[in-house]
């Protein structure tokens, strides 16, 4: 076999040949299950699409790097479900473009973080994390108190529609109000998020204010619902894989 | 040390090229390339390595057989042991549970007097409790209870609610304003009280811990009114509605004067998550016996 090689080495075209075949063998592997990925990947029926203050918290996680060093996406290893809870499943993420798995872990895993704690402690420790854990490395993000700026998301969500996330017409047009209404509880758009995205969203002031529609409330509110968008991998674990 | 061996016994070396241009020092084959008198050698790879390449070979081979390997169509193939990495990681949680359900379980019973008083299940249950509360409480109560501004302190003997287990498991179980079933605690905004006299009434409470208040002023006609339907006349809190005591040395948000002017202003909410949802009733109950601990050990640190 040494010699196979030692000979291609001088047929130029052959070597040519022989890498075009060993690449597309690797490339086959990893490129011909996306053709079937739509019938593969089981989407939960109760999978809901995030509201657009989550999804503009959600273009903050990515602007500023969050995914570099938070993975989300829990590993099905017994250890992982022990600390984390139960492993992530593809169709958790079907609404995801693109989806922020991650592999590399500097923080902890962020997959199923929604809720576990408050929205105060999240805004004290995304603004400084030293000041609530002491022995943190990640870097501050005061900025986030910086008003949000809302204007594309009406046609962010058109182009997740297109990519068969499920908004209609009126979310679309709904999409920036909404927005400011769910970072504000006591409004007359409240009900409409929660009419749109079901009834146990959260609303309410995420950064502590609700007069003011900042970055810090998309953050929060995106952070919050983390691994709470269905119950489908809590059923994988109870019930067990078939 | 250049004793000349013959080239082409070399490994690697091939003995059948023609116009090799072979390294006097070395022995080894050049590259044939001579850039002014300087040439390359073409030092052969190491045996050992084209042994370990050829050996991960055949065990890749082995191991699509046995694992599952290639896409097919919508499926893959599964291979001869029929391994799933889902089913493995539920089994391996499952069996990691099952270790621990030995004593794990004796905590599911909620009977804090005896299980307080059981010190060999408690020095078998407290490296997981410890665990279960870096992963779950720490980020707000700090890695030793110690607290922080709007997060309150664990390892102290002042209590918001009731230092007694059975109380903490509640907390812990369904949160304080978290969700339908959480305790409920609200510190109202006074903004409809005049500046003047919420500068006044900061005053007072911040010289409560102290016992220098001045109860025969007007701001402690205030402080009736306003505040001891939760607080207590004296200021001493009440533990059934989570209203912190004012007198003591703990504070959540802090007692001086000008924090307290802000927390009449602007009113507070603290959240404690409920954890019910993500920790069995016993996990509850064994981290609400070590939270209990964490204030005792303090108490007797003092003494």
């Amino acid at each position: 076999m040494l010699r196979l090689h030692y000979n291609l080495e001088k047929i130029s075209m052959g070597l040519v040949g022989a890498i075009i075949v060993a690449a597309s063998i690797g490339g086959l592997v990893e490129i011909a299950p996306l053709f079937t990925i739509d019938e593969v990947v089981e989407v939960p029926d109760d999978l809901r699409p995030a509201t657009p203050l989550e999804l503009a918290g959600r273009e903050i996680f990515i602007r500023e790097g969050c995914y570099a060093c938070h993975s989300q996406m829990i590993r099905s290893l017994a250890d992982e479900i022990d600390r984390y809870g139960p492993y992530s499943l593809a169709g958790e993420s079907a609404y995801d473009h693109p989806m922020l798995w991650g592999s590399k872990r500097t923080g902890p895993d962020l997959a199923r973080l929604g809720g576990k704690y408050s929205d105060r402690w999240h805004v004290e420790h995304l603004i400084d994390p030293r000041a609530v854990v002491p022995a943190s490395i990640m870097p501050a993000y005061p900025w986030l108190t910086e008003p949000l700026d809302t204007g594309l998301l009406g046609d962010e969500l058109a182009t997740l529609a297109r990519l068969g996330v499920p908004y209609d017409e009126a979310a679309i047009a709904a999409a920036e109000a909404d927005a400011r209404a769910q970072s504000n509880p006591d409004s007359d758009g409240a009900d409409g998020v929660r009419e749109r995205y079901g009834e146990d969203i959260a609303v309410r002031a995420f950064d502590g204010d609700p007069s003011n529609l900042t970055e810090m409330d998309a953050v929060v509110a995106y952070l919050q619902s983390l691994g709470t968008l269905t119950k489908a991998p809590y059923k994988v674990l109870a019930e067990g894989k078939q | 040390m250049t004793e000349r061996t013959n080239p082409r016994k070399l490994p690697g070396a091939d003995p059948h090229a023609g116009n090799r241009k072979v390294d006097p020092v070395t022995g080894y084959d050049t590259t044939g390339h001579d850039w002014g008198g300087i040439t390359e050698l073409n030092t052969p790879f190491p045996r050992f390595v084209i042994w370990i390449l050829a050996a991960t070979f055949l065990y890749s081979v082995v191991a699509w057989v046995l694992l599952p390997a290639w896409p097919v169509g919508r499926d893959y193939t599964r291979g001869l042991l029929g391994l799933d990495q889902g089913v493995e990681a539920v089994a391996g949680f499952r069996a990691l549970s099952a270790e621990r359900r030995g004593w794990l379980d004796r905590f599911a019973t909620g009977d804090f007097a005896a299980l307080q008083s059981d010190t060999a299940l408690l020095e078998q249950a407290t490296p997981a409790a410890q665990r279960l509360f870096a992963d779950n409480c720490a980020a707000c109560h700090g890695t030793s209870g110690q607290g922080g501004p709007g997060f309150p302190v664990l390892s102290d003997t002042y209590w918001l609610w009731s230092g007694d287990p059975e109380e903490i498991a509640l907390t812990i179980r369904d949160g304080i304003n978290a969700n339908d079933n959480s305790r409920i605690a609200e510190m109202p905004r006074f903004d409809w009280m005049e500046q003047s006299e919420r500068e006044a009434l900061a005053g007072y409470v911040a010289a409560l811990p102290s016992g220098t208040a001045d109860g025969s002023g007007p701001e402690a006609d205030l402080f009736a009114e306003n505040c001891a339907a939760c607080h207590g006349d004296g200021g001493e809190g009440g533990l059934g509605v989570g209203a912190p005591s004012l007198t003591d040395a703990s504070t959540i948000y802090g007692q001086d004067a000008k924090t307290v002017l802000q927390t009449l202003t602007y009113g507070r909410i603290g959240v404690m998550p409920a954890w019910g949802g993500r920790l069995s009733a016993a996990e509850v109950n064994l981290l609400a016996v070590y939270v209990a601990g964490l204030s005792s050990h303090d108490g007797e640190a003092a003494k």
